[in-house]
């Protein structure tokens, strides 16, 4: 990558990287509710549709199974369709197309046929959407064979990641956090695809390690840095990738720290968080020196209110809580 | 308060026998849990012994001078902290019964044998102290009982900070200092027995250990270069050599390959209990120790560089400690900057495997179909062809040599 960047939001690089991706491949389409003359629910797509035209920006109907079955047809048929859904609350809606149909041809053809679509969604909450628009259920779609999924937090995944799982052959899911749309910052000039596969060190530490990823990595970081001020050298893993899970590091990290505490806005009960901490259970066992803790969402429909909702979801000073609670301070 | 029994520790798969030079403690002393207890001439020098356990001395059966075999009864320890009740007279046989054979010569066990060894025999009304898996592990690995620490967790659980804490109090450096002792003529080195040992060593492992031999050239430009950029911006004492690296990578390396990292007792392969890489020490005037970096594989560039450095000098004054001698898994050989492209090491028993790396020099080399001027080093493995095969020794220098081209993630 060059040394020359540019300023940039995580919107403005999804929206680029799906440019790039429409460029170098005419086979790629993108389809979904609002996404062409309305120019995206979180303002994704504006501008694409007068730049691509309506064949190539697709708006659809109001229907999540129907949309989305469609654009696993076209991947069936040789095309590389991006399927934008609003919010993975309705994508509720297309979990037969998704699970029964995506993740299952491959394995069910014999390897005749696979389903290379690309399918986007936003997740999470923060911004007073309420409890149909605010769910974290990205661990749902982690525990299905079949297809990959993606979570982008910086702006070099939100820009690089789409055009890895456009070149997949199998489904790939990818989660975009709705707070982290605004977020702005540096970006490489030319920033390119990175690979979809593995998780990352945002931060070096010796004394704990802390797991995250999506809208949750900035606060975790950001709770790495109090508790430096405190004398605790924090490591911050960010996942990048929910299925498959990167094992290697994130073990590698508790044989380092002996410490872990995971920070996941999907509920406690069955979360993502609660798979990472049986594995560390299983595999580095032997290594830890306190029982792995979770920061998660409180079990409760997201509320509306704000300080409720802020109530609600993991928060900076709950992580720093909890790492301390783990290092017996 | 429960009587034990201490004894002459093995040192090594070639000590049969140790003279003892004097007693650091005398009758009747207290003894903190990691002191050093005594002084025992090996071939290796004169190592410090130390006891893991809150102590007594009682009564010494062996005085400076005299050499007794491997396990024989040095002098007799009443244990504190033990069970406060008196122990069942059933408990008290089995003890004996334990007590009773010598440490078999090869176990790098803990020096004194004590009460707290059955814990698991006993009523379950006597709860298992709390320890975290961590500080479990690394308690047994260096034999510290802990029922005897105390803990700093959650409802007294035992950290791995409390364990660590135990064993620093162990190191003699920074102890409260005592007043000097004459030390003078119990230190140094006496080569010809240390050649003995050697050849002792050397020849039963020729004897006895189908080697095979393996050898792989690693781009070491990559990793001098970023080595290089780090130095300059330390203090000279703070730099770093490219030994410790070769040692990192071997080490975290060695996770995927637990067939190279361990012993052999009887034919049969006993992995080791974490990677603790013996570091081949040439010593002046002729000579070769190769003591123990524990947990190798845990420890940053900055701590790796400390501990070989005090190792290094330690070695050379002869004043190694009995663990460094004893717990090596495996032997990692490094000719430095001004020796050959390679070399082809010789196992040291028990130990399955030695991994050698020659003097970096710039070479040809080709990259992207170009020839071009690289640092370039001679890894190589020897390894026991009774617990692992070739094809996995090859793989594991590749691997070596991949860590090598990310020095950042060492």
């Amino acid at each position: 990558m060059s040394a020359e960047t540019i300023e940039t939001t995580y919107r403005e690089a999804v929206r680029e990287a799906i440019r790039d991706a429409l460029k170098r491949d005419p086979r790629v389409f993108l389809m979904g509710e609002d996404v062409g003359r309305y120019g995206g629910c979180y303002a994704v797509s504006k501008g694409l549709y007068d730049e691509f035209g309506p064949e190539r920006i697709r708006d659809t109907p109001l229907s999540e199974s129907g949309f989305t079955g469609a654009g696993i047809g076209a991947a069936l048929g040789g095309m590389r369709p991006i399927v934008e859904i609003m919010t993975v609350n309705f994508s509720l809606l297309a979990l037969d197309q998704i699970v029964n149909n995506a993740a299952t041809i491959r394995h069910m053809s014999g390897g005749q046929f696979n389903v290379p679509v690309v399918i986007r969604m936003a997740t999470g909450a923060g911004r007073q959407l309420a409890a149909q628009h605010s769910h974290s259920l990205e661990n749902w779609y982690a525990s299905i064979p079949g297809i990959k999924v993606v979570a982008p937090a910086t702006l070099e995944d939100a820009r690089g990641m789409l055009w890895t799982a456009l070149e997949d052959p199998d489904p790939v899911v990818i989660f975009e956090h709705v707070m982290l749309y605004n977020r702005a910052g540096r970006l490489a000039a030319d920033a390119g695809p990175v690979p979809i596969t593995g998780a990352a060190l945002r931060r070096e530490g010796a004394d704990i390690t802390l797991i995250s990823y999506g809208g949750s990595l900035f606060k975790t970081l950001e709770a790495a840095a109090a508790l430096a001020a405190d004398g605790i050298a924090a490591e911050v893993i960010d996942l990048r990738s929910l299925r498959p899970l990167d094992d290697q590091t994130i073990m590698a990290s508790v044989a380092k720290t002996h410490r872990a505490v995971i920070v996941d806005e999907g509920w406690r009960s069955g979360s993502l968080a609660a798979e990472i901490s049986a594995r560390i259970m299983e595999q580095a066992f032997w290594h830890l020196d306190a029982p792995v803790g979770r920061v998660c969402s409180a079990e409760v429909p997201i509320p509306y209110p704000k300080h409720l909702e802020d109530a609600a979801l993991p928060q900076v000073a709950a992580i720093v809580a909890a790492a301390k609670r783990t290092l017996a301070q | 308060m429960s009587a034990s029994v201490y004894r002459m520790p093995s040192l090594g798969a070639d000590m049969e026998a140790g003279t003892l030079i004097e007693w650091v403690k005398q009758p009747g002393e207290h003894i903190a849990k990691g002191d050093v207890i005594a002084v025992v001439e090996t071939q290796k020098g004169a190592i410090e012994v130390e006891v893991f356990h809150d102590s007594v001395l009682g009564r010494l059966l062996v005085q400076p001078g005299e050499t007794v075999p491997v396990g024989t009864p040095m002098a007799e320890l009443e244990i504190e902290g033990g069970p406060e009740e008196t122990l069942a007279t059933g408990e008290a046989a089995a003890l004996t019964q334990l007590a009773a054979p010598a440490p078999p010569a090869i176990e790098p066990g803990p020096a004194a044998e004590t009460v707290s060894a059955p814990t698991d025999t006993r009523p379950a009304a006597v709860s298992r102290p709390r320890a975290s898996p961590a500080a479990r592990r690394l308690a047994d690995r260096l034999g510290v009982a802990l029922a005897d620490l105390k803990g700093s967790g959650p409802d007294g659980a035992v950290l791995l900070a409390d364990v660590e804490a135990a064993v620093r109090h162990a190191t003699p450096v920074p102890s409260p200092p005592p007043p000097p002792r004459p030390t003078a003529a119990r230190r140094g080195l006496d080569f010809a027995a240390m050649r003995e040992a050697i050849a002792a060593a050397m020849a039963r492992s020729k004897r006895e250990i189908p080697h095979y031999y393996l050898s792989h050239a690693i781009d070491l430009t990559s990793a001098s270069d970023w080595l290089n950029a780090q130095n300059a911006e330390q203090p000279p004492d703070r730099r770093i050599l490219l030994g410790v690296l070769f040692i990192k990578a071997a080490a975290v390396t060695l996770h995927q390959f637990p067939e190279l990292n361990g012993f052999d007792r009887d034919g049969r392969f006993d992995p080791g209990n974490g990677v603790h890489v013996g570091c081949a020490i040439a010593i002046r005037g002729g000579g070769l120790v190769a003591p123990a970096i524990h947990d190798a594989d845990q420890l940053d560039l900055h701590t790796l560089m400390a501990r070989l450095r005090d190792l290094v000098a330690r070695a050379r004054a002869g004043s190694l400690r009995a663990s460094e001698l004893a717990d090596p898994t495996v032997t990692v050989s490094s000719l430095g900057e001004r020796g050959a492209d390679g070399l082809f090491g010789i196992i040291y028993p028990p130990q399955v495997a030695i991994i050698g790396f020659g003097t970096p020099s710039q070479r040809p080399w080709v990259l992207d179909d170009r020839v071009v001027v690289r640092t370039i080093v001679t890894a190589t493995l020897a390894a026991d062809h009774r617990h692992s095969d070739g094809h996995r020794g090859a793989l594991f220098l590749a691997q070596v040599g991949q860590r090598l081209q990310e020095p950042k993630t060492l």
